[in-house]
């Protein structure tokens, strides 16, 4: 998972790191087996697989390439978009697109065709706006993606392409992770896969953009963002791998944009706001800029926190008489903020710099990396 | 065919001012610390919440309004003192995501006090009133608006081009590091743009508000970028260039909102389009052919900082 080292051979850090991953799954597994489907804990594994797969290609821009983009829901709201109108079976489109007369789509692709066909989509959305965009720096590259992504949302609702896109009304009825689960002729659940299968899929996706990352090209991107003008120098041609690494990850943001729409079972082109880009920029900095594993873990964490665990703090409390004051709905949002805010001041690192899992195993002295701050 | 343009002209120029009023708070902060404050479109939307709540205690206007100004401008003041100024020396990368964050907490925050829901907006005496000229019935906010952004333009160029802190601005938007070691307080001058900034948002939301009657968290976010958009159009760090890119705007959008009623009406087309959807859309699609095209704006001074 790392190229500090350069033998051929997997390290003894490396193989502890895939046990550690290994043992993940078969407990996701067998708590998926035993335990009732709905514990919130397999609502916050989906959702974090969804955005840790959303999460880390954020990171493959603004972390090892140096691009900051805030299309990341303009992307996602694509993915989820094809996903769904190549998904929906033919017989539930006309009760769908009841005001188009069912639509103009009228094939229905597998599940995971049109999933790799949302990040294929994505990703040429990606190529061409990053044609006039990738030439700005920074901040502006950063605004004008942004304003891509509420054009993309403005467009998605016009009431004229409706028979493709279902106007400003929902999608829905297209297959979800609750059809992943293995049933029996009569209709019960006999193996539950619902929450394996979204992290097996974001796990393969993370995995080859882990691979992308450690190759050459990978390492091309770190050179372009530590200084574009050596990298030009040693040869490295910005405007194409900038223009490859955008289509990248756009297209494993597609992706995620599939499984998003799987995970909420209805998709609205007006729920994919910036804010939902906010958030998934939060989660790559809370896990640290340029780091992997940060990326998941804060992933989990982020939703763990939003969905699950400060949930309390939306609901009033008694003690005694003593009513809890403060608490109330919207309470657990301004208690994130204020996280978000000390991480974003004091903790600029976030939870694990640009350290990556096999690197916790390691001595401190090849600790060497942690020292290096966020480049701009 | 004006008949049916003018209402829309008209609300196109006010808009414009209000948005004006915001993007000068971007293009200033811009100029001195290039940074792009995410937070000031909802140091705006505060703006307007500090109102509702300020007029609905009972005060009276003459006391809640001078109020609210001072609110925004402290607020303006308060985040540039705890979210940008521990990140001075900083790659730019992290204080442009501390201002994300600042838009993130400041929403939060509203949500959690108002609970989510519109908060609807008090009426001002006079300025919501309504006045008739020519074909347009309008409130007089919208005839006042372009006066008062004007004349509040020229009163920020004379600060700036005819004060000791206007100047200190002007030199330490040349050059940072120079114009401290000229002996001027670059904390005191960050300080002042952010208020003056603030003080803006302050009177822009004012304006804004009392047109859209209603306030909610997220109400900051789009005029916020819009201004943004205009600032960028003018070419950023320009103020004029701010003012003239708002009122383009403002007017485009409100043209492309009544753009099938004009087509309609002049007999072009034979039914709507329901091109109204794409008036948010023209704005970022005028950004992006800005930036590709000219990216120093139509006043921006020459720099390859941009691109």
């Amino acid at each position: 998972m790392s190229n500090t080292t350069q033998k051929k051979t997997l390290s003894k850090e490396q193989i502890l790191s895939a046990v550690i991953v290994l043992v993940f799954y078969v407990a996701v597994f067998i708590a998926e087996q035993t335990i009732p489907s709905t514990s919130m804990l397999f609502t916050v594994l989906k959702k974090g697989a969804t955005y840790a797969l959303v999460a880390v290609s954020m990171n493959l821009l603004n972390g090892f390439t140096g691009i900051f983009s805030l299309g990341q829901a303009g992307f996602m709201l694509i993915g989820a978009y094809v996903y769904a109108i190549f998904t929906i079976p033919l017989a539930q489109r006309a009760s769908v697109y009841q005001y188009y007369n069912g639509g103009i789509v009228q094939t229905t692709l597998p599940v995971f065709i049109a999933m790799i066909l949302a990040g294929l989509v994505a990703a040429f959305f990606a190529f061409l706006i990053g044609l006039p965009v990738l030439r700005l720096k920074s901040d502006y590259l950063a605004v004008a993606t942004l304003g891509f992504a509420e054009i993309i949302r403005a467009v998605f609702q016009w009431d004229k392409i409706g028979p493709l896109t279902n106007g400003s009304n929902m999608l829905r009825l297209f297959p979800t992770f609750n059809d992943f689960n293995i049933r029996n002729a009569s209709g019960e659940v006999t193996i539950y896969l619902s929450t394996l299968v979204p992290l097996l899929i974001s796990g393969v996706c993370i995995a080859l953009i882990v691979l992308l990352i450690n190759s050459t090209f990978g390492r091309a991107l770190r050179a372009i963002k530590d200084d574009e003008i050596a990298a030009e120098a040693m040869g490295i041609r910005l405007s194409s791998h900038k223009q490859l690494a955008f289509c990248i990850s756009s297209f494993f943001t597609g992706v995620g944009g599939a499984m998003l729409a799987m995970y909420q079972t209805t998709v609205q082109a007006k729920s994919f706001t910036t804010a939902m880009t906010y958030e998934i920029l939060l989660i790559v900095v809370i896990g640290g800029i340029g780091s992997v594993t940060g990326s998941c873990i804060s992933s989990f964490l982020f939703v763990a926190c939003s969905e699950w665990w400060l949930r309390f703090l939306d609901q009033k409390h008694m003690i005694g008489n003593f009513e809890v004051p403060l608490l109330r709905n919207g309470f657990r949002l301004v208690v994130f903020s204020v996280i978000i805010m000390i991480v974003v001041l004091f903790f600029r690192q976030g939870i694990m710099g640009t350290r990556e899992l096999p690197d916790l195993f390691r001595k401190r002295p090849t600790d060497r990396k942690k020292g290096r701050g966020i480049k701009a | 065919m004006w008949n049916t343009v003018f209402p829309y002209l008209l609300s196109g120029i006010s808009v414009g001012g209000q948005y004006a009023l915001i993007a000068i708070g971007y293009t200033m902060v811009y100029g001195i610390l290039r940074l792009i404050n995410f937070a000031h479109g909802d140091v705006f939307m505060v703006a307007g919440i500090l109102m509702v709540y300020i007029s609905a205690s009972g005060l009276p206007l003459f006391i809640s309004i001078p109020l609210v100004l001072l609110l925004t401008s402290l607020l303006g003041y308060l985040i540039e003192r705890i979210a940008y100024k521990p990140l001075r020396q900083a790659p730019r990368m992290s204080v442009m995501i501390s201002a994300i964050g600042v838009s993130y907490t400041l929403q939060n925050l509203v949500l959690y006090i108002t609970g989510g829901l519109n908060q609807l907006y008090p009426t001002i005496p006079w300025i919501s009133g309504s006045v008739t000229i020519g074909s347009a019935t309008t409130k007089v906010v919208t005839v006042f608006t372009p006066f008062l952004t004007i004349a509040l333009v020229v009163g920020l160029v004379q600060l700036i081009n005819h004060t000791k802190i206007g100047m200190a601005m002007r030199a330490v938007s040349k050059d940072f590091e120079t114009s401290q070691l000229m002996g001027i307080n670059i904390n005191r001058v960050i300080s002042v743009t952010f208020v003056i900034g603030s003080f803006l948002a302050g009177v822009g939301s004012l304006l804004y508000f009392s047109n859209y009657t209603t306030v909610i968290q997220t109400s900051g976010a789009m005029p916020g970028l819009k201004a943004f958009v205009a600032a960028v159009f003018g070419g950023i760090g320009s103020i004029p260039g701010a003012v003239i890119g708002a009122f383009i705007i403002g007017i485009a959008e409100n043209i492309i909102k009544g753009l099938d009623i004009i087509l309609f009406r002049a007999g072009l087309i034979a039914k709507p389009l329901g091109l109204a959807t794409f008036s948010d859309a023209f704005t970022f699609a005028l950004l992006i052919i800005i930036l590709a095209v000219k990216p120093t704006g139509l006043f921006g001074e020459k720099t390859t900082d941009k691109v």
